[in-house]
């Protein structure tokens, strides 16, 4: 079904708003991981405010489309994301990494509501999102599993594995994004372990594959459309991103993968978020 | 001393397998490409649409494993000790032990019971791995009636379990109708003089040294801890309370196993004299299985060296 564009409006909006949410928690917690958080954060919004049929009330409805941050260290988007949908409290961002509380510094599934499973170390997500595929199969559930993996992560072997996996059993209720905002810890994917070429590996891997600008609401809407409708195999979606988007400071810098900002970089940060669209910049590739 | 027959305990497991299997509509079984060595190739035939052949990607396979629990599936997952435990060690611990899903970790080929295949295929450190991570339940059934049960215990019981199981034949020591509860270990001889604490394919080793320990006088005690987490304080107390002497035997390296949990459990409660039979942080070899145990000092005359120096 085509997706109007007062729905991609009210998207964009609202990935404005978790991107605020996810500087705020960061600078509250002074620890945690903005940049890969803020690349994500059009994919995660357009997942949990349009596609995703979730409960809040009920978390574990058994029904109910499942999504692997694969990429754990993201999690911030993920919590801002699970928030202003309703699964707990938004005063409770906050608490993100600190002790007692619900917010784990990498997603952990016993804590928070709304966390399908853990994750934070790499390599590991597509594999659970083939057990998930599977298991809602087996169930003859119509649920679908979202996948979101970083790029670096690809560098682990059992993403391939998984890969092998997800196209051997013809996971069609499987899709995967990857967010490609071309920075690792280290630096440029390319430098660190170039992954190139990347679509060619998942088609040579027998996946429906898609290329996309990962910061176009309307792009990312009508992508996972197309892929809804793939039967026979699993698609992945190769979204082209920046890694700190949105905040023109953090944009494309590797400083920015793991730190929390000071108070004047907060306040900046939110300044640029309320004004309206960030400075404009090229996209790298 | 004759045993009247050996099986490998990876039969059991194979055909306890399919009896659940009938019973759980929602056991699923994850393969490793080694189906006819694991014996799992039993339940992918009686149940092809709950087997799930993943390839020889061990890492990946736990981890399909542990996205299977969250859907309320009780996975078996097999492959050999040493892959199941150390390849996917991380996938074990993060995501089946921490997140407590419902994962059953049931490998083959234990200790040096694959005898001929040599270091490679040998698992003589998992106990030990498994045993440091919180959550998880590790059994070692000690012979085939010992499996079928402990095998059906573990897929009734709510969490991860790491099972381990000998490729080659080990001797039945028990009947059909022996019954066992995790955790609870089995008092196998009783004695006054010395405590023999086996764990796996070496309670049968434990019970040779008991039969010609008795022909020498000496009253040993045997101890089947066949669930090495949580380990049976209580009855460990109680036989070192006794006997005054402690022999733990484990095919496996003697840090980190059963001698290294018995001796912090006296410790602790019960400061005891001890000998741990095991491979003495070396690897073992090719060779055939028996042949390995007396090289490596796991025989039953190396539990009665052990003994007497305890008994001086």
């Amino acid at each position: 079904m085509p997706v109007s564009q007062e729905t991609v409006e009210f998207l964009e909006r609202q990935a404005r708003v978790i991107r605020r949410r996810i500087i705020h928690m960061i600078y509250a917690a002074q620890s945690g991981h903005p940049g890969g958080s803020l690349s994500a954060t059009d994919i995660v919004t357009a997942l949990y405010f349009h596609f995703m049929r979730v409960d809040p009330g009920n978390p574990q409805w058994p029904q109910r489309d499942r999504f692997i941050l694969s990429k754990g260290h993201a999690c911030p988007v993920w919590y801002a994301a699970l928030a202003e949908r309703g699964f707990f409290p938004i005063d409770e961002l906050v608490t993100l990494r600190q002790i007692n509380g619900r917010l784990q510094g990498h997603p952990d599934m016993e804590k928070t509501p709304g966390v399908d499973i853990s994750t934070g170390s790499l390599g590991h997500g597509l594999s659970a999102g083939v057990g998930m595929a599977l298991g809602l199969k087996m169930d003859g559930y119509d649920a679908r599993v979202y996948v979101v993996l970083g790029d670096g992560e690809l560098n682990e072997g059992e993403i391939w594995e998984a890969a092998m996996a997800a196209a051997k059993f013809q996971l069609d209720n499987l899709i995967a994004f990857v967010d490609y905002n071309n920075l690792q810890l280290d630096g440029w994917c390319s430098d660190v372990m170039p992954i190139e070429p990347l679509r060619d590996k998942w088609r040579a891997f027998n996946w429906e594959t898609f290329e996309i600008d990962g910061h176009s609401m309307r792009q990312i809407v009508d992508t996972v459309e197309t892929a809804l409708q793939v039967r026979g195999r699993p698609s992945v979606i190769i979204a082209h991103t920046i890694k700190g988007k949105g905040v023109s400071f953090m944009e494309n810098q590797c400083d920015w993968h793991g730190r929390a900002p000071n108070k004047e970089e907060y306040e900046r940060a939110m300044a640029e978020l309320e004004d309206g669209p960030a400075v404009a910049r090229p996209i790298p590739w | 001393m004759e045993w009247k027959e050996s099986i490998p305990t990876r039969y059991a497991y194979g055909e306890e397998l399919v009896a659940l299997g009938y019973e759980l509509p929602n056991l699923v079984v994850l393969e490793a490409d080694i189906s006819k060595s694991t014996q799992t190739y039993r339940f992918a035939k009686a149940f092809p649409e709950r087997f799930f052949q993943m390839g020889v990607a061990e890492s990946n396979m736990m981890m399909v494993a542990a996205g299977l629990a969250t859907t309320g599936k009780i996975p078996f997952a097999s492959t050999y000790a040493v892959f199941g435990t150390m390849r996917a060690c991380e996938q074990v611990r993060t995501f089946i032990a921490h997140t407590h899903l419902n994962v059953k970790i049931a490998c083959s080929h234990g200790g040096v019971t694959p005898g001929n295949d040599g270091v490679t295929h040998q698992a003589t450190e998992d106990l030990g791995i498994m045993r440091t991570i919180p959550r998880m339940t590790v059994i070692v059934p000690a012979d085939y009636h010992a499996t079928r049960k402990l095998v059906r215990a573990a897929a009734y019981h709510m969490g991860p379990v790491y099972l381990r199981f000998t490729r080659d034949p080990v001797p039945v020591i028990y009947s059909a109708e022996e019954e066992f509860v995790i955790g609870k270990g089995k008092l196998l001889r009783s004695g006054d003089d010395v405590s023999l604490i086996a764990i796996g394919d070496m309670v049968a080793i434990a019970l040779e040294a008991h039969e010609q320990l008795a022909g020498q006088g000496i009253r040993a005690e045997v101890i089947d801890i066949h669930t090495l987490k949580p380990i049976d304080r209580e009855l460990i107390v109680r036989t070192a309370r006794k006997t005054r002497r402690v022999v733990t035997l484990e095919d496996h390296q003697i840090h980190g196993g059963l001698g290294s949990a018995v001796a912090e459990v006296l410790g602790e409660e019960c400061p005891t004299p001890m000998r741990r039979i095991g491979l003495r942080d070396t690897f073992a070899e090719s060779g055939e299985y028996r042949l390995l145990l007396r090289k490596y000092g796991m025989d039953a005359a190396a539990v009665i060296t052990a003994v007497m120096e305890l008994m001086q």
